[in-house]
């Protein structure tokens, strides 16, 4: 889809700060009463004056790093200004000229199965507005209440160039920049509008149109999706695309013109000067020093130190928190073994019943992986305990092992149970012998039920064949 | 003088002394005050009386320009729009007035958010000259200096974007001080243009605004351009032997009254007298000061009064609409003429096309101007010319021509363009009104203008004299 062409500007709050961005508000307001943690400052309030959270600036220059970004020199913040009552200063501090950070990259898969670059423009630092609550449906909403309490939080916008060509790449670089921020510490993508993102969308040849404002990544691949459809088709009746702002409806899943490029905004950017610039260049070595080993190089680490598959090395390195998880269990437990259960088996349990590991003990899952390395447990049994952990149905892999009789029995008793199954089964060894390899089904049920389905199914067909070659 | 009346209260009632000042502020038909604080000061005079404390400002009235935060007092720029409004804190000055035991005795009227040189924007009506009540008192101060001027208050603070504290003083032959941009915490000072202001004392003595700029002075971390360290200005150094004062060429001759000119120049030649020497110099860029302030003013203008939307404080009349329509309403009642005017050009100055054009002009010459000065104080350790051009004009004389008012500004907005401190102390009188003498010192270098402006002072009667009540 090299004709899609597609150019994100993706919000992030930096809710892994304490306080706000312009105040001492703190930023854990998400369970609290409306318009509960302002002041002064996030209210703009009549004389009140911004004072800048240099943690803020810090955690935007890791992430600029991160997206291997130029940090510039001396940055300064701009006023951006327009009307919102969302908006209580009238303006937002926002940034312009000299933004913290410019021309980055970051790798994502191409929708060709090859990594590529995708450029980033800039990463620029602004406050984040307040939370307008409709009574009702946007359009048919008596009235509207704001909530200030998301006001002043820290946000990173993050502009790339338009080098993304597919709702499936767009979500690609999605995942891959909330796994970086989420590496870095500076972000918490579980709480409730942390990444809302805008992209612009244009075929080959038209103009493009923006979609504004879109919370979820699955919102991102379906809006974008709409609207090459919708592009297309217009193409089609051969009706031009207009540039303009648009909004995702999510209930509908289509997008709705709300701005044409005639009412566009003049937001009159012009510097705040009740912040001065900031030179921010002696900042960086130290912050570079201590950024932690990013999703890229892990993956590359794990394929070398653990020997995993380059799939399993991604699958497990795309979270940090699953990646602190596998080498947490890979330290107690065989690596590889561990990379497939945990890549393959409780990240699917996991997504199935939507939770994260943080839910499942490490302990608990190096057991598992111990048990099946040292053939105590069959992978069904594995399963198993991992489900009835996941359930609350029992409270360790052992005890659970025990009470349900998951414990793999002796080879000696699946062998003797094997050779009493061929010697009771005349009439399927005769059919086997006739060319019917089914028939070998019927003897390895009559062995799974002497063992009363504590064998390897697997395991047993192999030794029925060989019981059965052997007459 | 507050030196002075701290001895009378001490020995006297600050209760008394400050119903005395409420009964004369009734009476006064002068329109300084906007509101009066009655119960909490006179409650804070009883605790006085009683327990006198130590602070350096105990029992001392003071009245505060309505743009300054007050908590638990409207605080409303004199602007119909932030009517109703009552902060919830108080400003860094006004904490660091009540810690040293001032009493905050009321507010006082200004320009519609500090927009004019006359106190007649303000939707509390024009306050009156003290010494001419057909009179402006100047502006936008125009209140706290009245109040001052009128025995009303024994001090005051106002702010001075463009010479609101300057300007009233001279009108009203008082003391008014600009101080360095980033001396005194603008933290509760409700912006009209926040690149240039400053809160400033406005009193009847050198030695007062000293005092003051003691209590109010000083590095507060709520304020980002705030600069670091304490300074202290008393006792003011007396005497001019060996200082070099510049006379700036531009401050001089077309547009400025004989009369006013007349009282800089024995001004100056007082200071000779004293011992100071003086030479020539040139601000060459003088001439595009004043288109430079307006579009920066303006510009900074419009969008910090951008949130008076009536939504969370001030103006809510009538029902609500949608709203945009409400918010527009809500805009067109609660501004003025002369606050839309600037709102306007403020915007139009910084929107696309033009932006370049006007405003990063603007800022070009802005810095031409502060070389300027830079320049000269190379050669000279302060500066004096007037104040203003011209005394105080008659109250409606200029309000239908915005140019001619802006025009009046023309000495003292190159100084907030520059960031310098400035003084004016009253040094004469034009028939019956005063001429202020404006010194302006090196950034950070208050104690220069001060020395200077004291020892003018001593030696002059100028600000001995009294309005007489009429």
């Amino acid at each position: 889809m090299e004709d899609v062409i597609i150019g994100l500007e993706i919000h992030v709050q930096l809710n892994r700060l304490r306080s706000k961005m312009f105040c001492g508000c703190s930023t854990d307001y998400h369970n609290s009463e409306p318009n509960s943690h302002t002041c002064p400052v996030c209210l703009g309030l009549p004389g009140s004056l911004p004072v800048l959270n240099k943690k803020a600036v810090e955690f935007g220059i890791k992430v600029g790093l991160a997206l291997n970004c130029t940090i510039e020199e001396e940055t300064l913040f701009y006023r951006k200004n327009y009307y919102y009552p969302d908006l209580p200063k009238g303006f937002q501090i926002s940034q312009y000229d000299f933004p913290l950070a410019t021309r980055g990259h970051i790798m994502i898969l191409g929708d060709d199965g090859v990594e590529r670059d995708i450029r980033i423009n800039r990463a620029h630092m602004e406050e984040d507005p307040g939370r307008l609550v409709h009574a009702g449906t946007i359009d048919k909403a008596k009235y509207t209440m704001v909530d200030y309490n998301r006001c002043g939080m820290p946000l990173l916008e993050v502009v790339t160039e338009p080098d993304l060509h597919s709702p499936k790449e767009a979500r690609a670089f999605l995942d891959k920049l909330k796994s970086i921020l989420e590496y870095l510490e500076v972000f918490d993508g579980s709480l409730e509008g942390s990444m809302r993102v805008d992209a612009n969308i244009s075929l080959r040849g038209g103009d493009r149109t923006e979609i504004k404002n879109i919370s979820g990544f699955k919102g991102v691949e379906k809006a974008l999706s709409y609207e090459i459809t919708r592009q297309k088709n217009m193409q089609r009746r051969n009706i031009k695309v207009v540039q303009e702002t648009r909004h995702f409806d999510e209930i509908r899943n289509i997008t709705v013109s709300i701005r044409s490029k005639v009412g566009a905004h003049d937001y009159r950017y012009f510097p705040e000067c009740d912040l001065v610039g900031l030179r921010i260049a002696s900042w960086v070595p130290a912050i570079k020093a201590a950024l932690p080993e990013l999703p890229d190089a892990k993956r590359k680490r794990f394929v070398e130190q653990y020997n995993l598959s380059d799939d399993h090395a991604k699958s497990l390195t795309s979270e940090i928190k699953v990646a602190n998880f596998y080498e947490a269990v890979a330290a107690r437990a065989p690596p590889k073994l561990a990379a497939v259960w945990i890549a393959d088996v409780l990240k699917g349990e996991l997504n199935y019943r939507d939770r994260t590991v943080d839910c499942f003990s490490q302990e608990h899952m190096a057991e598992i992986v111990n048990m099946l390395a040292e053939n105590k447990i069959t992978e069904d049994g594995a399963v198993q305990i991992i489900r009835d952990l996941l359930d609350g149905r029992g409270s360790s892999p052992d005890e659970i092992v025990r009470s349900k009789g998951l414990g793999k029995i002796e080879d000696d008793a699946v062998q003797k149970a094997v050779r009493e199954a061929v010697a009771e089964s005349a009439d399927a060894v005769a059919d086997y012998k006739a060319g019917s390899e089914r028939a070998l089904n019927f003897i390895v049920g009559v062995v799974m039920k002497k063992t009363r389905g504590k064998a390897s199914p697997g395991e047993v067909h192999r030794l029925v064949k060989a019981e059965v070659e052997k007459i | 003088m507050l030196m002075e009346l701290k001895e009378q209260l001490l020995s006297g009632s600050a209760e008394e002394y400050l119903s005395k000042l409420f009964l004369k502020i009734e009476r006064s038909s002068l329109n300084g005050f906007t509101s009066l604080a009655r119960e909490s000061a006179l409650q804070q005079a009883r605790e006085f009386d009683k327990n006198p404390g130590k602070g350096r400002l105990a029992g001392v009235p003071i009245a505060i320009k309505e743009c300054i935060s007050t908590k638990g007092i409207e605080t409303n720029c004199s602007s119909n729009i932030l009517r109703g409004y009552i902060p919830p804190y108080d400003a860094h000055v006004i904490q660091q007035l009540k810690a040293e035991g001032a009493i905050i005795m009321g507010k006082t009227n200004m320009d519609e958010f500090a927009m004019g040189s006359s106190t007649e924007t303000s939707c509390f009506g024009p306050t009156r000259n003290p010494w001419d009540h057909d009179r402006v008192p100047g502006g936008s101060s125009g209140g706290s200096a009245a109040v001052v001027a009128g025995g009303e208050a024994p001090c005051a603070l106002g702010s001075d974007t463009g010479g609101s504290v300057r300007c009233p003083a001279s009108f009203c032959g008082i003391v008014g001080l600009k101080p360095t941009y980033g001396l005194v915490s603008r933290f509760g000072l409700i912006a009209y243009a926040n690149s240039l202001e400053q809160i400033g004392p406005l009193t009847r003595t050198v030695e007062d605004t000293a005092l003051l700029m003691e209590v109010i002075a000083g590095h507060d971390e709520r304020d980002t351009t705030s600069a670091e360290g304490k300074k202290s200005y008393l006792p003011i150094k007396e005497g001019v032997g060996g200082l070099k004062i510049g006379i700036p060429r531009e401050y001089f001759g077309e547009g400025v009254s004989k009369e006013v000119e007349r009282a800089v120049w024995d001004a100056i030649n007082t200071l000779e007298g004293l011992g100071a020497t003086w030479k020539e110099v040139s601000l060459p860029h003088t001439k595009n000061a004043l288109a430079a302030y307006y579009v920066i003013a303006m510009s900074e203008a419009s969008s910090n009064l951008a949130r008076f939307d009536g939504l969370r404080y001030g103006l809510r009349p009538g029902e609500d609409k949608d709203w945009h329509t409400t918010f527009s309403d809500i805009r067109a009642k609660g501004f003025g003429p002369e606050t839309k005017r600037r709102i306007l050009l403020g915007t139009y100055a910084l929107s696309a096309g033009y932006y370049g054009r006007y405003y990063l002009k603007a800022l070009k010459v802005r810095t031409l101007i502060k070389e300027d000065f830079l320049r000269a104080f190379k050669d000279v350790d302060l500066l004096a010319g007037p104040t203003m051009p011209i005394p105080a004009f008659r109250i409606g004389e200029r309000i239908n021509d915005p140019l001619s008012l802006y025009l009046a500004d023309v000495f003292t907005v190159p100084i907030n363009l520059a960031g310098v401190p400035a003084i004016s102390v009253p040094c004469g009188f034009a028939g019956h009104l005063p001429v202020g003498l404006q010194l302006i010192g090196r950034h950070f270098d208050e104690a220069t203008i001060l020395q200077a402006a004291h020892t003018f002072e001593k030696a002059t009667p100028f600000h001995e004299r009294m309005p007489e009540v009429v």
